[in-house]
């Protein structure tokens, strides 16, 4: 059947997330054991855009190709908040994180998920993980606070397949407070750019302030 | 294990720690197929089998490096910072509603930590008959109590932790330096500069923003050596005390031995800054009590 190509096509969410109702409010969820206290709807769970910059990404309807089923290696972990939304939909999911505090919570995210792969490990230094992440993921999703947003992600490109994607929420804070959100971001696509090709970007105002969500392939 | 192995190279899959130990101290260059390549090196049945296994030693892994990063000593002192700091401001905010409560039944009461003690020890000429009021009193000493013995481990374990700090500084200061940057390493690898506004973040920030001065000092006020010191050279004598104390800091977190002659060093500084006051206090008043450079 033709398909009608002016049409926009509403991107699509990935498998194994849905929109249901809390409290009579649509939100996203996913299916799995809660994590951080959010509600639930029978074995679905509410996935807060507020917490989560890809739940905002998600929200935000931007189109990050992912359909369920990835391996998916997640940079900047944290509790795993995020991540453990991800690995219910994703499939193998390896979860970095660099603080022993919050490392000790994704512990407890990971241990209804046999998929979720926590690793005490610093996102700069991707040689300390090589030995354990496998290459060609599907997709990379990154959400460090840490200066040199954009460097990580190149570091990091090694592991992603060439027609894989990456995920990125860069905060502006983290790489220089005192200027203007917009000239940070510029700076970051730019440095990006040496190694990925971006395919769509969007503030997450909303939802976060002064972040930024990217899609990007590599180049 | 050479660098173009995967963490499975030469592990027995029956031997947990040393799986979690090649996930924790193993490296590689490049990642591989790992699931595909560990299949047929015969480690795994199957890929189900190979990511039981992943599972299995990234949770141990992590855990025992959890476990071991929030024993440190470090971590210890920084709770203890913490609660310390916790209890004396709650003992405080009980302690003003104790006095509220307390002065409408006795005209007499007094006010602070020092009253509820008192009205704790229930001092039998005392007026008050109220026992609600001295069961609040109660707990405020008792948090006080708890605010004075966590002083004390503070005291007690800071020389052990970081030997330099504590002696150039007073254990607590130190103490609360290490949990502000979030750790000894924390404190070591940040440039003086840094160190010398700890804690007047909210300062730092309007400066940066460009409505305010920039902090003379932070927390390291607290010190001897820069409160004693003349307003007008508080700001070099911070500096001092700053740079004398991170490189305390790098001692103690690399080395950990003692180095008397940074406490010379500084004491010595500290000399100078002050004398300067002494001999030209016309001409530092004149200069509007700028830093000296």
């Amino acid at each position: 059947m033709p398909r009608p190509t002016e049409v926009p096509t509403m991107s699509e969410l990935p498998a194994g997330v849905e929109r249901h109702t809390f409290d009579g409010t649509d939100r996203l969820a996913t299916r799995g054991e809660p994590v951080y206290g959010e509600p639930t709807d029978g074995e679905w769970r509410a996935w807060n855009p507020n917490r989560s910059k890809l739940g905002a990404m998600l929200e935000l309807e931007m189109d990050t190709g992912v359909t369920g089923g990835e391996t998916a290696l997640y940079l900047g972990a944290a509790s795993g908040t995020t991540v453990s939304h991800v690995a219910d939909f994703a499939g193998p999911t390896y979860a970095v994180e660099f603080a022993a505090r919050p490392a000790r919570d994704l512990l407890d995210a990971a241990e209804s998920r046999p998929r979720l792969f926590p690793l005490l490990k610093d996102a700069r230094t991707p040689e300390t993980y090589a030995h354990v992440v496998e290459s060609d993921v599907d997709v990379i999703v990154q959400d460090v606070a840490t200066r040199g947003q954009a460097r990580v992600a190149l570091e990091n490109r090694r592991f992603l397949a060439d027609d894989g994607r990456l995920l990125l929420a860069v905060k502006a804070r983290s790489e220089d407070v005192t200027r203007e959100p917009a000239a940070v971001f510029a700076d970051v696509r730019e440095e990006l750019s040496e190694g990925y090709e971006i395919l769509e970007t969007e503030r997450l105002e909303a939802y976060h302030a002064d972040h930024l969500g990217i899609v990007a392939r590599p180049r | 294990m050479n660098t173009t192995d995967g963490w499975f190279a030469d592990i027995d899959r029956d031997d947990p720690d040393a799986m979690a130990t090649a996930v924790r101290e193993g490296s590689a260059d490049e990642p591989r197929d790992w699931p595909a390549l560990a299949v047929e090196a015969g480690f795994a049945d199957d890929e189900d089998d190979y990511y039981d296994a992943v599972r299995e030693a990234t949770t141990a892994a992590t855990r025992a490096a959890v476990t071991e990063r929030e024993r440190a000593d470090d971590r210890q002192l920084v709770h203890a910072v913490r609660a310390m700091d916790d209890c004396s401001r709650t003992a405080n905010e009980l302690a003003e509603r104790l006095a509220e409560w307390a002065g409408t039944i006795d005209p007499e009461a007094g006010t602070g930590v020092a009253y509820a003690r008192e009205l704790a020890r229930g001092e039998p000429d005392d007026a008050l008959e109220e026992p609600a009021v001295r069961s609040l009193a109660e707990r405020v000493a008792d948090l006080a109590d708890e605010a004075d013995d966590l002083r004390e481990f503070i005291q007690r374990q800071t020389p052990a932790v970081a030997p330099n700090l504590a002696a150039l500084a007073d254990p607590v200061l130190a103490a609360r330096l290490i949990s502000l940057a979030g750790g000894l390493e924390d404190l070591a690898k940040k440039p003086s500069g840094t160190i010398q506004v700890l804690g007047a973040e909210d300062a730092l920030f309007a400066h940066l923003r460009g409505h305010a001065p920039s902090p003379k000092h932070g927390i390291i006020y607290t010190h001897d050596a820069v409160r004693g010191t003349h307003p007008e050279n508080r700001g070099s004598a911070a500096r001092a005390v700053a740079g004398k104390l991170a490189i305390a800091a790098r001692v103690d977190h690399y080395s950990g031995e003692l180095k008397p002659e940074l406490e010379a060093e500084l004491a010595e500084r500290i000399e100078t800054i002050q004398a300067r006051n002494a001999g030209d206090s016309d001409d530092a008043a004149a200069n509007g009590g700028a830093d000296d450079e």
